[in-house]
């Protein structure tokens, strides 16, 4: 137990980092997603499929690839950096690239589908009012989708808290890399330690998990 | 798609199909430019070169790199999966118990896994295992911490696919006579397992997934031959890490396939009265993330 | 709903223990010595770096080639192994030491050095090589003379490889935040050198002296070794009949010339570096 208690400052601050991870990749994988799924709701075929060939490459590839080629190939061979002087600050960077891309496709899909919640015929009268495009996005089919789009999201977040643990793979000391190396340090306290991180990672999920719940709940279109 | 009105667009006039036709050619050349950039980016660096992808065209970089690499990683997949399946039935049912000193355990177990991230359970399996005197290979390090996630995932899936059965479907059978264990078995299970399928399935692509963390602990696994034991021998790191995802992609996708033929196949059948839908929105996390 | 936030967290908290309770329940078979195991199976897994050029590395025919295997292979030739009885296992930095522990590897022999952390956990034989932590830099850098001009660059290490550690104790949290990037494996370090995101890459100057010599011309060693290392070869712990015909066995490849030809045939103009064998050390 001591050995939570001296390291305390060393694992708030992995949990920062992996906060700072979840936020910046999250607000990313948002901004993208809904512009991957724009294409994919648009009425152009070659958008439609540069969309659906994006999101069905990266959601069937494992993200701790996704993560290796961010961080050694992207970061390595293609001598992309974010940073010329602070090597931390590159590979998050890199993870975050990583991270961003493959979340950005789920969240695609779940905007998609939320729109895809929105019966046609709620369109269709919409226009038969004589409502403008952004008229019938912004007045009927945006304040449904959204709400179908809520809980799935929540989700989203709450596997985005957990995935950013994967850039361990390019040496980002978040919490699960700064796990082992005081698993490393710290042989006699195994089992306080990984408590003192499971706490903290149901301490970052719960509330979220809850807030989602409760927003879906609220929201919900009565059909 | 084509010429259908959808939820935002109604079917196109004659002035609409010509303003999409010109709007298509735009953001072709955008979408070409940027492919063009990317490609561009890449041969500056020299990775189309021919003798980083040559190493691809000979067997013995399959035979003796990548397919044991490939193998390793769909037997732990498999056992993983089959060991998972078992947690998820076993703890599913368990927090639809009748007992609070079954169901509460069995919830704390399911909702505990849930919030753990799979690589802490990795490690912890690895360092705990240890600590216990027992030995932990990578290959039972990475198994297992599929299974406790992905299996309790699968335990939602399992309670909700239970749930989704209609109520009257139980009551009739207890008013038929039959045990609870009856009850579970012969009419609640056959139609929840029916609904869950897709949901299942979609799990099982995901798990599939996962064993790519097996990297990160050293298990030799696809990725590890791929983005490790290739690239020592030539250099290619970025050809091989994308030979490596093609794989990956063409046999989630063919996973993804057998997972819609189930969802299709089980809406028409009328057979049962379980609602396939409701059994993956409450697996919810589950089909999305990861 | 306070109430049910309250009854999770705790339930979390519960299968927790419950699983932790749950691990420990199983036990541990004895251990036997490494020699027994040898005479009895015919058959021993021993760890080495399968990324290791020189050293350890798996080759596309599947075969392993290098210093550390040609001893493997020596080693486990005179504890009565054949070569076909040999399995070998990747072992990274990071889990050497639980690998012998765990016992999932007979012996580590994969550029390990013998120190007196490790061996409270496990016991070494050898050592077979000693070297020290080395600077490996681009060719044409003359601004590096030493681990103390290392202070204002970005240096590049391996998870787990005692060299970075050294480096952030002696300079700081703040230095290992901005100036050391750990890689899974030196593999991943060559390339950041190569096109200058680092400045040098530390570690064994046999492991270093390996990538080198792949890359003729592009890299050098500062050659101001800053520790001592000596390469020992890993077994369970408190194994002394294993120790004892290990060290025998080591002795003997020093004198019959296998050692010189080994390190001449897997690291070509680096193995000069390494001009006599050390003597091994029995305790």
């Amino acid at each position: 137990m001591e050995a939570v208690v001296d390291e305390l400052p060393v694992i708030l601050g992995a949990f920062w980092l992996t906060v700072k991870l979840t936020v910046v990749s999250g607000v990313i994988s948002l901004v993208w997603g809904i512009v991957l799924a724009a294409m994919r709701v648009s009425p152009l075929p070659v958008l439609r499929g540069a969309g659906a060939l994006y999101v069905n490459v990266l959601r069937n590839t494992p993200l701790t690839l996704i993560i290796v080629f961010c961080g050694l190939g992207l970061g390595t061979v293609m001598n992309v950096q974010f940073s010329q002087d602070d090597l931390s600050l590159n590979s998050f960077w890199l993870s975050i690239v990583g991270l961003s891309a493959y979340t950005s496709a789920f969240v695609c899909e779940v905007v998609r589908s939320g729109i895809n919640t929105v019966p046609l015929g709620q369109a269709e009268a919409a226009r038969a009012i004589g409502l403008t495009f952004l008229q019938t996005l912004r007045l009927v089919i945006l304040p449904q989708a959204v709400r179908a789009v809520i809980a799935p999201l929540g989700s989203l977040l709450n596997a985005l808290v957990k995935n950013t643990t994967v850039a361990a793979a390019i040496g980002v000391m978040e919490a699960a890399l700064r796990m082992k190396n005081l698993f490393d340090a710290h042989g006699d306290a195994i089992i306080p330690i990984f408590l003192g991180f499971a706490a903290g990672f149901i301490v970052l999920t719960l509330p979220l998990n809850l807030l989602s719940g409760r927003l879906a709940q609220r929201l919900a279109v009565a059909r | 798609m084509k010429d259908r009105a959808t939820v935002l667009y109604d079917i196109p006039g004659p002035r609409t199909r010509l303003r999409n036709n010109v709007l298509t050619l735009a953001f072709g050349v955008v979408l070409l430019l940027a492919a063009y950039f990317v490609w561009t980016k890449f041969d500056e660096k020299g990775q189309w070169d021919g003798k980083l992808w040559q190493p691809f065209l000979q067997a013995d970089t399959w035979t003796e790199l990548i397919l044991p690499g490939l193998r390793n990683t769909l037997t732990a997949a498999v056992v993983a999966a089959v060991l998972a399946l078992l947690f998820g039935a076993v703890f599913g049912i368990a927090r639809l118990s009748d007992h609070r000193w079954v169901r509460i355990p069995a919830a704390v177990v399911v909702e505990g896994f849930r919030a753990i991230p799979l690589l802490m359970m990795i490690f912890f399996a690895q360092y705990g295992g240890s600590l216990a005197g027992l030995t932990v290979s990578e290959f039972a390090a990475v198994v297992f911490g599929l299974m406790v996630y992905n299996g309790s995932v699968l335990a939602e899936i399992v309670r909700a696919g239970i749930l989704a059965v209609p109520r009257g479907q139980a009551e009739a059978g207890y008013a038929m006579g039959l045990r609870k264990n009856q009850v579970m078995r012969l009419i609640l299970l056959p139609q929840a397992v029916t609904a869950m399928m897709p949901a299942i399935v979609s799990q099982l692509v995901v798990l599939l997934k996962d064993t790519a963390l097996g990297f990160v602990v050293a298990y030799a696994d696809l990725l590890n031959a791929g983005a490790r034991v290739v690239p020592a021998n030539y250099a290619n790191l970025i050809p091989s890490v994308i030979v490596i995802a093609v794989v990956y992609i063409l046999i989630n996708l063919a996973l993804g396939y057998l997972a819609n033929w189930l969802e299709r196949r089980s809406r028409r059948s009328r057979k049962i009265s379980a609602d396939p839908a409701a059994a993956e929105m409450a697996g919810g996390e589950v089909a999305l993330a990861r | 709903m306070r109430k049910v936030t309250r009854m999770r967290f705790g339930a979390g908290l519960l299968a927790l223990a419950a699983l932790a309770t749950g691990l420990t329940a199983c036990g541990n078979s004895g251990a036997d010595s490494i020699v027994d195991k040898a005479k009895n199976d015919k058959k021993l897994v021993i760890g080495i770096k399968i990324d290791q050029p020189g050293w350890g590395l798996k080759k596309p025919d599947g075969s392993y080639g290098g210093f550390d295997v040609d001893v493997a292979k020596y080693v486990a030739k005179e504890l009565g192994v054949p070569e076909s009885g040999i399995t070998f296992k990747e072992a990274q930095s990071a889990n050497r030491e639980p690998f012998i522990q765990q016992g999932q590897v007979d012996m580590v022999i994969a550029t390990y050095s013998i120190t007196d952390e490790r061996k409270q956990k496990i016991s070494f034989a050898g050592p077979y090589l000693v070297t020290g932590q080395d600077i490996l830099v681009r060719a044409d850098d003359t601004s590096i003379t030493g681990v103390e001009s290392l202070k204002d660059k970005k240096v590049c290490g391996a998870q787990g490889s005692s060299s970075p550690k050294r480096l952030a104790d002696k300079f700081g949290p703040e230095w290992e935040s901005k100036n050391l990037t750990q890689q899974q494996g030196y593999g991943a370090c060559l390339p950041l050198l190569q096109n200058k995101q680092v400045d040098a890459i530390s570690t064994d100057a046999t492991i270093l002296a390996g990538f080198a010599a792949q890359f003729p011309g592009q890299f050098k060693l500062v050659g101001q070794p800053f520790s001592e290392e000596r390469y020992g070869i890993g077994i369970k712990k408190d194994d002394k009949a294993g120790r004892d015909a290990i060290n025998n066995a080591i002795e003997k490849f020093f004198s019959d010339g296998s050692w010189r030809k080994a390190l001449d045939a897997n690291l070509g103009e680096f193995g000069k570096y390494f001009t006599t064998p050390p003597s091994v050390e029995r305790y």
